[in-house]
């Protein structure tokens, strides 16, 4: 049935439209390029702050040498699992650099490396995918969210942290990491739209890595692309080369400076690959083939920010050398502190359930308690 | 209740992963209404590859990777349903089916009630569950007792790989919808077997006594059949001579396997992973009660996991009952007071 030939439909009623609700926001501010953002390799590149460039590749040269080492941890059987990040470093790196020490960051199970350039031990990082306990560190005094292993579960989280701590006046930006298989998530829509309503000063990073395990992009969204949707919620969408730290660390901290000056969301997204498997479990083979993983390595974060330092002078074999001798450094630190055996104290299991034991969970204790000293005995009758 | 015959084939040694393949390759082999969906089921065959190589055969309309939205998934299943298919559809880790409760909890349990019977669901929703697979955190939850607090749905576990074929078979023939509970660490357990048993294909509601025995009766099921069938052997050595109940299904809880067995041997103890308090396990002790008062020697007790968020993996082996604690229970069924 078309318009007119509804009962009472007329020209008259077409030629005046209801009164709309507000004013709509001109939609073409808050949409993102049609190409990723670069500037590695463009003539953006001129205007480079050559310290700050220092700093990034030094970052990504411990980033890079840090997955690598956790890779090694999982063969070795030191850690139970690790999601590597090897190719996505230059989005964990910038991600981490643009925060002020007040800001929070919420990663997700994957963002580890995040966690560890914003200054989080790495044997503290480490501990959820050792398994000795969930969190291995105090989110408070980091402003690091626990590791989200549920998808966008955390998204919520940053947007609601950001809002309270607008309403009680502090200047605090939460930056909040997911993938694109999370953008299908509920939450995420959800968090996207709480935080443009409220006009709250977070910052949503979407690694587009390619890949959610195994279903590729294409089965994901049919969006053209995924920062298109930050259109929808009245934000501002960002499209950017995740494998240029500068072109990252640039939108990224343009974002944070909106939040920050009370402009409101924005969403990224850093279109990257990754190049290892999903896990240690994952067969990638599977999936994708070898030519694409190829074509990616030669698009590798760490060699495009060297190729453009160096040809700029900017970086030296010196300079390359001491950012390896650093990162050998802190593999090292790693190594010792994950050979070292955890000490584990099976009575934590019931310290931390309630602020106030409950009666049940104490006689549960006594159950486990008598156990332990069970097997210690038998332990000492044997020796 | 459903019984499901199926085509012969020769006895060889499989896994409980490969029998789960087989009922949804079976199924869908002979009732195209059947589809298979959810993350990283396609190319991948799911991340425990209970799903492989069903792609291949039956094309991706029939073997869906979906977008990562769990509700999506089991909403989009509602539909589905409700438009004659059968839909079988996998959520990843137990703890990764929470975001599609609202779906699970406000339609597919309640559907057939809202619409007198008018639109039944027959979806089945694979869950893999439990621990003792070093998981980290969120991958090794005991979801069971919020299944079978919802009226509506069918909760049922395999423990063998027989009954994980069957049980499967009878879900997915089922005209309701049915949470089929996978003991994910018995994933890869073994079993001589022969997808041409039907004897062994139970009806779903049917539990059975895996072992007889005279002294006191396990009520177990999924993971804890092992522990307690390694528990009874070990109970042997103290002179307890223990019968073992598989209940397989939880919701129809089958009562009168129990209540024989019990009677016969006047004590009891229900094992399982999740936590006590208001676990399967409570139920199971107030019904055998009701039912057997005048021949219990002892109350009912029951060996849970503890009152806690699932531990890390360094931890587990604390937290899940063991044979050794099914042992110290046994033992305090000698009652003196
Ligand atoms: C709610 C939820 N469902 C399913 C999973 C299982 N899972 C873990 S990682 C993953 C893929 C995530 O893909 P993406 O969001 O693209 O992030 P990436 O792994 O690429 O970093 C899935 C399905 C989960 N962790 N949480």
């Amino acid at each position: 049935m078309t318009v007119q030939e509804l009962p009472g439909a007329g020209a008259s009623h077409r030629s005046t439209p209801p009164p709309a609700w507000r004013p709509r926001t001109d939609a073409a501010p808050l949409l993102p390029d049609p190409e990723p953002y670069r500037v590695l390799g463009t003539p953006a590149a001129d205007r480079l702050d050559p310290e700050l460039m220092r700093r990034c590749y030094a970052e990504l040269v411990r980033g890079r040498r840090y997955n690598a080492q956790a890779t090694a941890l999982t063969r070795q059987g030191r850690l139970a699992v690790y999601p590597s990040t090897v190719g996505q470093e230059a989005c964990e790196i910038a991600a981490a650099m643009v925060l002020e020490e007040q800001d929070w960051l919420f990663p997700s199970y994957r963002d580890t490396l995040a966690a560890v350039a914003r200054g989080l031990d790495p044997v503290q990082a480490l501990t959820l995918l050792r398994g000795d306990w969930h969190t291995g560190y105090d989110p408070r005094e980091h402003r690091i969210a626990p590791l989200s292993t549920p998808l966008a579960t955390q998204l919520p989280h940053a947007v609601g942290l950001a809002h309270a701590a607008r309403l009680r006046g502090d200047d605090v930006v939460a930056l909040a990491m997911v993938g694109d298989g999370g953008t299908s998530e509920g939450d995420f829509h959800e968090a996207m739209n709480f935080a443009a309503v409220w006009q709250a000063p977070v910052v949503f990073l979407v690694q587009n890595n390619g890949f959610a395990i195994s279903v590729p992009l294409a089965k994901q969204t049919a969006a053209p692309t995924l920062a298109h949707k930050a259109v929808g919620y009245g934000m501002p969408g960002r499209l950017v080369d995740g494998n240029d730290v500068a072109a990252m660390h640039e939108v990224l901290s343009e974002a944070v400076r909106r939040a920050r000056s009370g402009g409101g969301p924005t969403m990224i997204e850093a279109v990257t690959y990754r190049i290892e498997a999903h896990t240690n479990a994952d067969d990638a083979t599977r999936y994708r083939g070898d030519a694409e993983v190829e074509a990616w390595k030669a698009h590798d974060p760490v060699e495009l920010l060297e190729r453009e330092l160096t040809a700029r002078g900017l970086l030296d074999e010196a300079g390359i050398q001491a950012a390896k001798d650093a990162a050998e450094a802190m593999a090292a630190a790693l190594r010792d502190g994950m050979n070292a055996e955890p000490v584990l104290d099976p009575m934590d299991l019931f310290g931390h359930v309630y602020a106030q034991q409950t009666g049940q969970l104490r006689e549960q204790a006594a159950i486990l308690r008598a156990e332990l000293e069970a097997a210690d005995q038998e332990e000492g009758d044997g020796s | 209740m459903t019984t499901v015959a199926v085509k012969p084939s020769a006895t060889k040694p499989a896994t409980m992963a490969q029998a789960l393949n087989r009922a949804m390759r079976d199924a869908m082999a002979e009732d195209p209404t059947v589809h298979v969906m959810g993350e990283d089921v396609g190319a991948l065959g799911g991340v425990f590859r209970i799903t492989d190589g069903l792609a291949k055969e039956f094309g991706e309309d029939r073997c869906t990777d979906t977008p990562l939205a769990e509700a999506g998934i089991l909403g989009a299943a509602v539909g589905m349903a409700m438009y004659g298919l059968r839909p079988v559809v996998e959520m990843q880790f137990d703890a990764f089916a929470y975001p599609a409760f609202e779906q699970l909890i406000s339609h597919v349990a309640k559907m057939r009630n809202r619409t007198r019977g008018a639109m039944p669901l027959p979806i089945t929703i694979r869950v893999p569950y439990g621990g003792g697979i070093g998981g980290v955190e969120h991958h090794c939850d005991s979801s069971e007792a919020y299944y079978v607090a919802t009226p509506g749905l069918t909760v049922v576990t395999p423990a063998t790989v027989e009954d994980a074929y069957g049980l499967l078979r009878a879900s997915i023939a089922s005209d309701d919808p049915v949470i089929f509970l996978e003991p994910k660490r018995l994933y890869w357990s073994k079993a001589d077997w022969s997808p041409e048993t039907p004897a062994a294909v139970p009806g779903i509601g049917e539990a059975l006594v895996r072992r007889t025995g005279t002294s006191a009766t396990l009520i177990t099921y999924g993971p804890s059949l092992p522990v307690c069938l390694e528990a009874a052997e070990a109970a042997r050595e103290e002179g307890w001579d223990l019968e073992v109940v598989d209940l397989r299904s939880l919701v129809p809880f089958d009562e009168e396997t129990v209540v024989a067995s019990v009677r016969r041997t006047g004590r009891a103890v229900v094992v399982h992973e999740s936590g006590g308090f208001g676990g399967p396990g409570a139920e199971i002790a107030a019904r055998v009660t009701e039912r057997c008062f005048h021949h219990l020697e002892a109350p009912v007790l029951r060996v849970a996991g503890f009152d806690i968020p699932y531990p890390p993996p360094m931890l587990e082996k604390y937290h899940l009952p063991g044979v050794d604690r099914i042992l110290d229970t046994v033992a305090r069924l000698q009652w003196e007071n």
